[in-house]
């Protein structure tokens, strides 16, 4: 057995204290946001201000309408960074042979995921609603969040792409199938699961966006149906928290809201995990 | 035949579209905000733009200096990395290579949340709890202050450095590790001295992804700093580049309104700075 020297012990023990108590500090800071957040806003989380609209007359506050603005925004945000993600990652994987122009794409994709979302709203703002004409509208915020989020579908959908054999690729072309119909039938069903954690991973990043739909989506709370809400102004439910903790002192709603924030990133977290393992236990079959 | 050929043709250059599209939107937005915010600065001044200290927007004669602002952001950067950076660090060595399997799958779970957490409940917590908090336990008259947007940054930006390094640890080759326990090292004293060394490139790009969300984050930082456009103090009421776009945008217009946009420019270029470093570091990790 041989012997460790005093300041070594003493080295080891202080550098093991100190991981542990960063792990610690890091898990009670989650644990107490998450307890915190639960406690103050579930006991305002009531029927009425799910349901309901905000009233002037008899000065309820509902969120539904924030709630469906969320729901739009989300949904028209997917249906389009989908194609367009998935395709660039088709686009790199199968068909890009200059090495330069992947380098550039691939440069223009990080980048697009270190802009801060506030310079998202801005340029949505001028782009959208102002060059475009679209106003302050549902569709411009989401357009907006699809620049955001095409990086992450991208990537995601890279990856995956990246696990489907070239043999499969190699066995189509042997069979006499063009570029095209390997892609439609081999290559495109094998990157499903990374089309799906893509939309995942964005559905809640788009949940917790707030700071690039300020200015472009705006923040009326009237309830529409799909297509109207498109092309209205509409808080979603991060925009709504920050206008009635900010500027309305409503703390009360604000809380309730962070609460639902809460529950449903916990449960997109959750979603995307077992997704992750659903996926990688198919794949070693 | 011909048809084959010619649907080939077309599939691939939509495909190639499809490929561009991104540097296109790098392009539009690289092209709008130098377009929209070069005019305010050339009629203000570069000089007075980036080196006056005094912003006063809506007055009779408005100045718009943007040093306060300016500052603010990288105080508040700094700050937020001295506090951020070594919990995160330690964290991610611990969740690498010390923790048991069972411990790291529940605290990589909260890591993971933690990043999920949108920034307006960081905001709310922050304005309720720690606002309040600081004006007690200091003794002034408003707790939203520097101090306070400080913290809600340094846990905001944890998931990114502890993510980061954690996948920089990893790569870190087994022999490496297994030569250094062999040589009589303990398992403690090869992490800090054998695979931290080793993957201190990625860590270091974990550093600087941080400070790229810092630099970034705008609604939690407006909620709790209390927007006034004062030199950085920390017990003061202080503005951000991010907080001075989203506070005044609302109701901005005229020379006002393309100030905004020449402030948005200034962190863009930060933020380009911050990105070409990232990429610097990345690569030296992939070599390495």
């Amino acid at each position: 057995m041989e012997q460790i020297g005093m300041r070594r012990k003493i080295y080891i023990f202080v550098m093991k204290a100190l991981m542990m108590v960063s792990a610690a500090l890091t898990c009670a800071l989650v644990g107490f946001l998450m307890i915190y957040v639960l406690w103050k806003g579930l006991p305002n989380v009531t029927v009425r201000l799910l349901f309901t609209k905000p009233s002037y007359l008899s000065g309820q506050i509902g969120i539904l309408p924030d709630i469906l603005n969320t729901l739009y925004i989300m949904i028209a945000a997917l249906v389009i960074v989908i194609p367009l993600g998935a395709g660039a990652a088709v686009y790199l994987t199968e068909y890009a042979g200059n090495k330069k122009l992947v380098a550039v794409i691939e440069y223009a994709a990080e980048t697009l995921s270190g802009i801060p979302s506030i310079i998202y709203g801005l340029v949505g703002m001028l782009f959208f609603c102002q060059f475009l004409n679209m106003q302050t509208s549902l569709l411009a915020g989401a357009l907006t969040l699809v620049i955001m989020n095409l990086p992450t579908v991208m990537r995601t959908t890279q990856e995956s792409l990246k696990t489907v054999p070239q043999s499969y690729r190699e066995g189509a072309f042997g069979l006499g199938a063009g570029k095209w119909r390997t892609i439609r039938t081999v290559v495109l069903p094998g990157c499903i699961d990374g089309v799906i954690t893509g939309c995942i991973l964005s559905a809640g990043r788009i949940l917790g966006e707030s700071a690039a739909l300020l200015f472009t989506a705006g923040f009326a709370h009237a309830l529409n149906g799909f297509f109207t809400g498109l092309r209205s102004s509409g808080a979603t439910l991060t925009v709504a928290l920050y206008v009635y903790a900010k500027e309305q002192g409503e703390f009360g709603v604000a809380f309730a809201i962070a609460a639902i924030l809460m529950i449903l990133t916990l449960l997109i977290n959750l979603l995307a995990t077992s997704v992750a393992k659903y996926f990688k236990r198919r794949r070693s079959l | 035949m011909k048809d084959k050929q010619f649907l080939e043709n077309i599939v691939h250059g939509m495909f190639l579209i499809l490929g561009l599209i991104t540097v296109g939107f790098v392009l539009l937005i690289t092209v709008y905000l130098v377009l929209s915010g070069i005019p305010a600065i050339r009629e203000i001044g570069l000089f007075d733009f980036l080196l006056g200290d005094e912003w006063q927007s809506t007055a009779a004669e408005p100045s718009f200096g943007i040093l306060p602002f300016i500052l603010t952001s990288i105080y508040g950067t700094a700050g937020a990395i001295l506090l951020g950076v070594p919990v995160g660090f330690l964290t991610a060595v611990y969740l690498a290579k010390e923790a048991p399997s069972g411990i790291r799958n529940v605290v990589s779970s909260a890591v993971s949340l933690l990043a999920g957490i949108p920034s307006v409940v960081y905001g709310l917590v922050g304005m309720l709890v720690l606002v309040p908090g600081i004006r007690r336990l200091f003794h002034i008259p408003d707790g939203a202050s520097l101090l306070a947007a400080i913290i809600v940054l340094a846990i905001m930006i944890l998931p990114s450095i502890i993510n980061v390094s954690i996948t920089a640890l990893e790569a870190v080759p087994r022999e490496y590790e297994d030569a250094s326990l062999a040589l009589g090292a303990t398992p403690v004293e090869t992490y800090f001295r054998v695979s931290v060394p080793a993957a201190r490139s990625g860590i270091a790009a974990a550093v600087v992804l941080g400070v790229g969300r810092a630099i970034g984050e705008a609604m939690a930082v407006m909620m709790v700093s209390g927007n006034a456009p004062n030199m950085p103090s920390l017990f003061q009421s202080v503005r951000f580049l991010t907080t001075a776009v989203a506070s005044e945008m609302s109701y901005a217009s005229g020379l006002q309104e393309r100030a905004l946009f020449s402030i948005a420019l200034v962190l863009f270029f930060f933020i380009m700075l911050i990105n070409a470093t990232l990429n610097f570091f990345l690569k030296r990790s992939k070599e390495e």
